[in-house]
């Protein structure tokens, strides 16, 4: 009976309290929006790149070289030589490897200069492969693939021609060997989205007449005599790894970190993720930070909302005590009141999550690459909701001890 | 066996030691059945003498005994189930839960009552049998309180006040909301009600015109000095 009376009570106050489960309902769903794409960000970022078990490059730090040669992000310190690639690529642990070549870029894109292998070997979330779109991988030495964004945010479809330009903000353009697209591959929430994809060969052809970061002055080699060079490349960026037992890695590892011939880095992608991680995790603290505010701030408007209809409930506890009610039972009935609040605010929150990450979740994995995982409630979350409902009850507390010192001193007077 | 059901010996109480209003009751007794009207002015200590009788306050000294049990010995919580046993309260107005239905308000007190739980087989019935004795209408059931009429909301609280035949009825200014021709009804059925039950009545008002319808007339000054 006390719950019933209680459910109507608060059914009276229907504006009030739909007011107070709508905010709450808000801020939980505020959190728990910020918690999923935390969580989600975090599986597609470590999940950029899988299935590679090293990266190699020029001496760096690990997490920048996992920045330049997967993030597209900086600047490789220095490149490493086709001959030591090989030389890596020979070691009999080695199964195989794909060599990346960085430096120039397409209307502020990057321009990837790779071979075949790379759209066989470079797997994400978990070991899902690159798909062509459209087209065709690259067959002629000016042919270019086209990431998902690239090919969206340019315009851009088969056949369309482009020019690459030198380096990353440079004004000099190869303008004199033009490329065209070939293929344009589907979205996969990862860099290669807003990659340009050439052959080793076109980076090498492109660079014939250049010398130290500049044309050649007056020198103008055609493309007839280019396409019948030896366009082996003299150095790349960077190459990805696979090897024949996971056991050798570790060995593998040190022997290319202890090469003598050059300075070379290899880094395992999984810890060099983790670390990179723990750099850009700072901002997902802060929005972790900010929700946690945003329900506390929540809970003492909750709280507010109770004393400010207190006293136009005193008449209404002097009732209740008038038929036999303890003070405590008084107590108890605000404090049930926070609790039925509470939990309705949990089951609005978890409605309506639910139904905006179904509407935005595409648009999500498509813009931003976050692929959110809309699935049932985590024990974590469960944990989260018997907090928010047991912190409800603390904050209710306060208003509840007023109450109780209401019902102790009003007596027979009802004051209104 | 004791045939006071109110009995006050002795009591001084004050809100605060800073607060000027005291009051001291030297003696007051009223004896079981009795219809006792307590006449006063606002502001003269009756409400604050209802509220030591129903054991809302504590006495500062003296002892209050109803029903035999001196309740400011009790516990609070023996107090709090003393008095949902014993004592049907009528307030001046703003009786009811305005959210609940007629039959939930007057059944309220039997939550909290064993003993007036245990003299009703059927509390729906029994609510609704009041109801009709009060002359309240057949569909009275279907009604929240706050859609009732003033004079309504009264009797379903002298409904809520005699379900499971509580000794004692207090009611404070139960009239003071009515015109003079809805009172005399009120008091009729009320009476009429309360004769039927048995209970005692102690009712608090400033209205002397009232006095006929009592076997006592009491003033405040008589049962209480002030010591501010």
């Amino acid at each position: 009976m006390l719950l019933k009376l209680s459910l109507s009570s608060l059914y009276a106050r229907l504006v009030t309290v739909g007011m107070t489960v709508i905010a709450i309902s808000f801020s939980l769903m505020l959190y728990m929006s910020v918690e999923k794409l935390r969580t989600s960000a975090y599986t597609s970022f470590t999940d950029t790149i899988s299935q590679t078990d090293l990266i190699i490059g020029a001496r760096a730090s690990s997490v920048q070289l996992m920045l330049y040669s997967v993030f597209r992000i900086g600047n490789a310190t220095n490149n490493i030589t086709w001959e030591s690639y090989l030389d890596v690529v020979n070691k009999e642990e080695v199964d195989w490897a794909v060599p990346i070549s960085l430096g120039d870029s397409h209307k502020g894109f990057r321009v990837m200069g790779t071979n075949k292998d790379f759209f066989a070997r470079y797997k994400y979330r978990g070991g899902q492969s690159i798909n062509i779109d459209k087209g065709y991988l690259f067959e002629d030495l000016y042919d270019v693939v086209l990431g998902a964004g690239v090919a969206e945010k340019l315009g851009y479809d088969i056949d369309t021609p482009l020019i690459v330009a030198h380096g990353l903000q440079s004004f000099s353009e190869h303008d004199d060997q033009p490329f065209r697209v070939s293929g344009i591959l589907e979205k996969t929430g990862t860099p290669v989205d807003n990659t340009v994809i050439v052959s080793l060969a076109a980076i090498e052809a492109i660079h014939v007449d250049w010398s130290t970061g500049a044309k050649i002055p007056g020198q103008e080699t055609p493309i007839e005599e280019i396409r019948k060079m030896d366009l082996t490349p003299k150095n790349i960026t960077a190459a990805l790894i696979g090897v024949k037992s996971k056991l050798t890695i570790f060995n593998l590892q040190r022997w290319i970190n202890e090469y003598p011939e050059e300075a070379m880095t290899a880094i395992l992608p999984g810890a060099a993720l983790q670390e990179l991680w723990r750099v850009v995790g700072v901002v997902e603290n802060l929005l972790l930070g900010i929700s946690i505010v945003v329900i506390f701030t929540t809970l003492i408007g909750m709280t507010a909302i109770m004393f400010s209809s207190l006293s136009e409930r005193r008449r209404e506890m002097a009732i209740w005590r008038a038929m036999g009610a303890s003070p405590r039972t008084v107590v108890g009935l605000l404090m049930l009141e926070a609790i039925f609040i509470s939990v309705l605010s949990i089951l609005l929150s978890v409605i309506l999550l639910f139904f905006s990450l179904s509407i935005l979740q595409p648009w999500i994995d498509y813009n931003y690459g976050i692929l959110v995982n809309v699935e049932m409630l985590s024990l974590k979350d469960m944990y989260v909701f018997m907090t928010f409902i047991f912190a409800s009850i603390i904050v209710s507390l306060l208003p509840a001890i007023r109450a109780y010192w209401f019902s102790i001193n009003d007596g027979m007077t009802i004051k209104i | 066996m004791d045939e006071n059901i109110i009995k006050i010996d002795s009591v001084r109480f004050h809100w605060s030691k800073k607060s000027s209003f005291k009051i001291f009751v030297p003696n007051f007794e009223i004896n079981k059945g009795e219809k006792v009207l307590l006449l006063g002015e606002s502001g003269s200590g009756k409400t604050t003498l209802l509220s030591l009788i129903c054991g809302f306050l504590n006495p500062l000294s003296g002892s209050i005994s109803i029903n035999g049990s001196t309740i400011n010995k009790l516990s609070s919580k023996t107090k709090d189930e003393h008095r949902a046993d014993n004592i049907g309260i009528i307030f001046q107005q703003f009786n009811l839960l305005p959210y609940a239905n007629v039959i939930d308000n007057i059944v309220l007190p039997l939550y909290f009552s064993k003993v007036r739980s245990a003299n009703v087989t059927n509390q729906r019935e029994s609510a609704l049998n009041l109801c009709k004795q009060l002359r309240l209408p057949d569909d009275i059931d279907q009604y929240k309180a706050s859609s009732l009429s003033v004079g309504q909301q009264q009797r379903v609280a002298v409904a809520r006040a005699l379900i499971g035949n509580p000794s004692l009825v207090i009611a404070d200014e139960p009239t003071s909301s009515l015109d003079t021709d809805a009172q005399q009804i009120f008091l009729d059925l009320m009476f009429e009600q309360i004769s039927n039950n048995k209970s005692t009545l102690l009712m608090v008002s400033h209205d002397r015109s009232l006095a006929e319808r009592f076997d006592r007339l009491i003033y405040i000054n008589e049962v209480l000095t002030r010591e501010d």
